[in-house]
């Protein structure tokens, strides 16, 4: 028997079956209730939930919830309803949602937008299709099960009736929503027409044309420019400034001290200046003078001495497996090695932005190019007071991400601006204001110690790990899980752990951790794999053969994908003396990837001529996506090996990308994806490409030229690209 | 202030402006032709490069006021309609990721497909030198320029 909802007349089996089905639990069926409530006809048009809208005209759309910032979710997320619903893709029009409670997580980062979404939009699609299949079958008097669907039309073949959704709606919009148990979801590559195929962006067509889309393209009425300078030193506080001198300037309307608050991540003290136009505003702050109150002179130089000092200490031991320094003491060979990388920009190509609208009646309207919009909203609510049911936020299409954008500084300073001025604001960081005000990823320091018995098999790992922190605790992106591997890919095992004080700002960048650390463990195994006199691949394949305990990851899956890269790159074949093979494996949000690269040298100069890739995440949604996202990911790695950022008196040294020199399309590698469709719920691949694309690159150019990389960037080691 | 006339698109505008204030920030902030975009606002990057008489030229380095006379085209003016065969091979080789970059792309390589009609690998690297791409497009943007050279070929064959 089915029992509703007195208050909302949902069928609470559904409600529940959804809870349970769905992998995010309860959040997920939630968002299915209010979702599937909305089933009603709002004049021309047919709403059967929050992501599928139908018009009497036959006009399809398809929300789409999460933030675009490259991704590609606002291509792929559509995708998966549009197969469910059984409509063409040139059919359906595609809408960016804004910040709304409804959807659940509206979220870009940790790869989780496809998982989290998976369950939820085929629901959306199935619900709305099911829907349309009992209006059809309803009218003809026909068994539901007689009647199928395809391009936007019910059939009924016994009777050879037919029918457009469109002149279905209105019976419909009458019906009660579908139990979800009753609903069948697709779920296999072998079901899909649309998933796992080549499709183009929906946002194409704006792009290559330059049509307004992105955080910065808002235009209001009346709309004013702004600048906000802060203290080089992060945290400092404004003693005093000119805004006196600079309200008198060529197109200044307002200038003034904000005195902000002492939340790194939120409004930092400052003085904002607004203009009638963006470069009037800028100059006007060339002439800007603040007395700035500095609090901390943090500097890289500092840092290095005091990860000198701790490399001699023990630091706090997180994990401790079997006995490593019997193991060690016993080992046939020992081999020590040590690994370092610096701190690192996002420096995403659309510097921070937001436009803030704040009305009378003390509603506050943002665009933001944010992917966390919801943590933003909650920033401004309790850093302005203004209740978060008088926040809208419109999300924009964002010009890169990378996890720089999860921090949401920009909308708060853009809000509290555009609420001092009264008129429409909009805050456009400057370039170094970009580069100087990141939240980068932490630079870190691997120590390492491994001992090998007589067959070449590792038997002791002992690793030393020196991070950033803030009274003794790790800070964000600078920490480092003890159960990571080769944590139970090895008998005897220790993760001892030390923290150098730090003041300046870090945060989550592209696969948090792993896009750092990946390179100095498979670096390392490269080591071992020589120094035990064994093939880098069997070395690897034979300890992803076994575990001690949990296993940190799935053997098979990993050992599949390394397999795959190793086989379509040749590994094992003949190169000229100039040239190198190198491999990585790993595992990170969800995704198994593993990569060769092969490099040619001419002296010290390489040129990373291809990468190939092995990848399981699942079935693939969108292959264009999919590949992008591989391909984005090494030509990331490669980039981002060649960086640095450093500090001197509080500051950050670099402000642009004449200091902070990203890759340019004359060293992008030719890259080839090959995808194992296994037989588990499709992941996100945002970030599980990039771990270990550094590795793989790092071990051919040893490979091709004999030097080990043990710091990065590759300059450090002699190295150009 | 000061005030100039610039032909932007085939369309003639007067503007007036300060007389320091790059071509760009006037594209964007005067006329709300925001298709340019700010990246460094130091002519490193691309992501401003408009073309002024047919040179790829990055826009927030060149003063507003100096271009009177000059034929600026940005992206919004490439093609009509959109059916410019480097924005059709962008399209079908799908190679925007965030996209923020790809309309400086687009214009450096109209401006080397107006050169070299069947462009190698070494000549495209050369040729989109000054154009950065953060989300890493760079294999995709070779390919699509290729195919634009075959789609520009075809049409010639055709016409």
């Amino acid at each position: 028997m089915k029992v509703l909802d007195q208050k909302t007349g949902m069928d609470r089996r559904a409600f529940l079956k959804v809870s349970m089905m769905a992998s995010g639990a309860l959040m997920i069926g939630v968002n299915w209730a209010s979702a599937a409530l909305a089933n009603e006809l709002d004049g021309s048009t047919w709403i059967p939930n929050l992501y599928v809208r139908i018009d009497r005209d036959g006009k399809i759309t398809i929300v789409s919830k999460n933030p675009e910032a490259g991704q590609g979710v606002k291509t792929a997320f559509p995708m998966v309803v549009a197969e469910c619903l059984e409509v063409d893709w040139h059919d359906v029009n595609v809408e960016q949602a804004p910040l709304d409670d409804r959807y659940g997580r509206q979220v870009v980062g940790g790869s989780r937008g496809t998982p989290d979404g998976w369950d939820d939009l085929r629901i959306a699609g199935t619900g709305a299709l099911h829907l349309l299949t009992a209006a059809a079958a309803g009218k003809w008097g026909v068994s539901a099960a007689e009647c199928s669907a395809a391009s936007g039309t019910i059939v009924h073949k016994p009777s050879g009736k037919s029918a457009a959704y469109h002149t279905l709606l209105d019976i419909a919009a009458k019906l009660p929503v579908p139990d979800v148990s009753d609903l069948k979801l697709k779920s296999r590559p072998e079901d899909f027409k649309l998933l796992g195929t080549f499709v183009p962006g929906v946002d194409n067509p704006k792009i290559v044309t330059g049509q307004p889309l992105f955080g910065c393209d808002t235009r209001l009425n009346g709309m004013l420019y702004a600048v906000f300078e802060k203290c080089p030193s992060f945290g400092g506080k404004v003693r005093s400034a000119n805004v006196e001198k600079i309200r008198k300037l060529p197109g200044v309307t307002h200038a003034f001290v904000i005195k902000g608050t002492e939340n790194l991540n939120g409004l930092m003290p400052g003085v904002a200046i607004v203009a009638k136009s963006w470069w009037e505003a800028n100059s006007a702050r060339n002439q800007l003078q603040v007395d700035w109150d500095s609090s901390h002179a943090d500097s890289t130089a500092d840092f290095n001495a005091r990860a000198q000092v701790l490399s001699k200490e023990q630091g706090e031991t997180l994990r401790a497996d079997g006995n490593v320094e019997k193991a060690l003491d016993s080992a046939d060979k020992v081999i020590q090695s040590s690994y370092y990388y610096p701190f690192v920009s996002h420096a995403n190509m659309e510097p921070q932005n937001c436009t803030a609208r704040y009305h009378e009646s003390g509603r506050m309207e943002l665009w933001a190019p944010s992917q966390n919009p919801k943590s933003g909203r909650s920033l401004v609510s309790g850093t302005l007071g203004i209740p978060e049911d008088r926040i809208h936020v419109n999300l924009t299409r964002i010009g890169g991400g990378f996890g720089r954008r999860l921090r949401n500084d920009f909308m708060v300073e853009a809000a509290w601006i555009a609420r001092e001025v009264g008129r429409p604001v909009q805050l456009q960081w400057t370039r170094e204001d970009d580069m100087r005000h990141d939240f980068y990823r932490p630079a870190a320091w691997h120590h390492f110690q491994a001992g090998i018995d007589g067959n070449g098999r590792m038997t002791a790992f002992d690793h030393h790990f020196i991070t950033f922190g803030k009274n003794g605790e790790t800070i964000s992106g600078a920490g480092l899980s003890p159960d990571h591997y080769p944590a139970g890919l090895v008998q005897n095992f220790r993760l001892r752990q030390s923290v150098i004080e730090a003041n300046v700002p870090t945060g989550p960048w592209r696969s948090p951790g792993h896009s750092a650390y990946c390179w100095a463990y498979q670096s390392f195994f490269d080591e071992l794999a020589l120094a035990a006199g064994r093939d880098q691949l069997e070395f690897r394949l034979d300890l992803l053969s076994r575990s001690y305990g949990k296993p940190p990851l799935n053997l098979e899956r990993t050992s599949g994908t390394l397999r795959v890269a190793a086989e379509k790159a040749g590994w094992g074949r003949k190169l000229a003396a100039n040239r190198g093979l190198g491999m990585a494996f790993h595992y990170d949000h969800g995704g198994f990837v593993s990569h060769v690269a092969e490099v040619v040298a001419k002296g010290s100069k390489i040129q990373v001529e291809k990468v190939w890739s092995g990848i399981d995440i699942g079935p693939v949604i969108n292959l264009s996506g999919a590949r992008n996202q591989v391909e984005g990911c090494v030509v990331d790695a490669l980039s981002t090996a060649q960086l640095e950022i450093t500090f001197a008196d509080g500051a950050t040294e670099q402000s642009n990308f004449s200091d902070y020199e990203l890759l340019r399309i004359d060293q992008s590698p030719e890259i080839e994806c090959h995808f194992i469709q296994s037989d588990f719920p499709p992941m996100g691949l945002g970030e599980p490409p990039i771990a270990p694309a550094t590795p793989a690159i790092a071990n051919a150019i040893f490979a091709a030229t004999g030097t080990r990389i043990r710091e990065l960037p590759f300059n450090r080691s002699g190295i150009s690209v | 202030m000061s005030k100039v006339t610039l032909k932007i698109n085939g369309e003639s505008h007067l503007l007036d402006v300060p007389p320091d204030m790059p071509l760009l920030w006037a594209l964007r902030d005067t006329l709300n032709l925001v298709g340019t975009k700010y990246s460094c606002g130091i002519g490193v990057c691309g992501s401003c490069i408009v073309l002024i008489d047919g040179v790829p030229t990055q826009s927030c380095v060149m003063p507003a006021a100096g271009m009177a006379g000059m034929e600026i085209t940005t992206i919004e003016g490439l093609a009509p309609n959109g059916d410019h065969p480097l924005q059709k091979a962008w399209n079908d080789v799908d190679v925007p990721q965030c996209g923020y970059c790809q309309g400086g792309q687009i214009l450096t390589a109209a401006a080397l497909l107006k050169q070299n009609s069947n462009p190698s690998d070494k000549d495209i690297d050369e040729a989109m030198y000054g154009n950065l791409c953060r989300c890493g497009t760079y294999p995709r943007i070779r390919k699509a320029i290729k195919l634009a050279a075959q789609y520009a070929a075809k049409a010639g064959v055709e016409s």
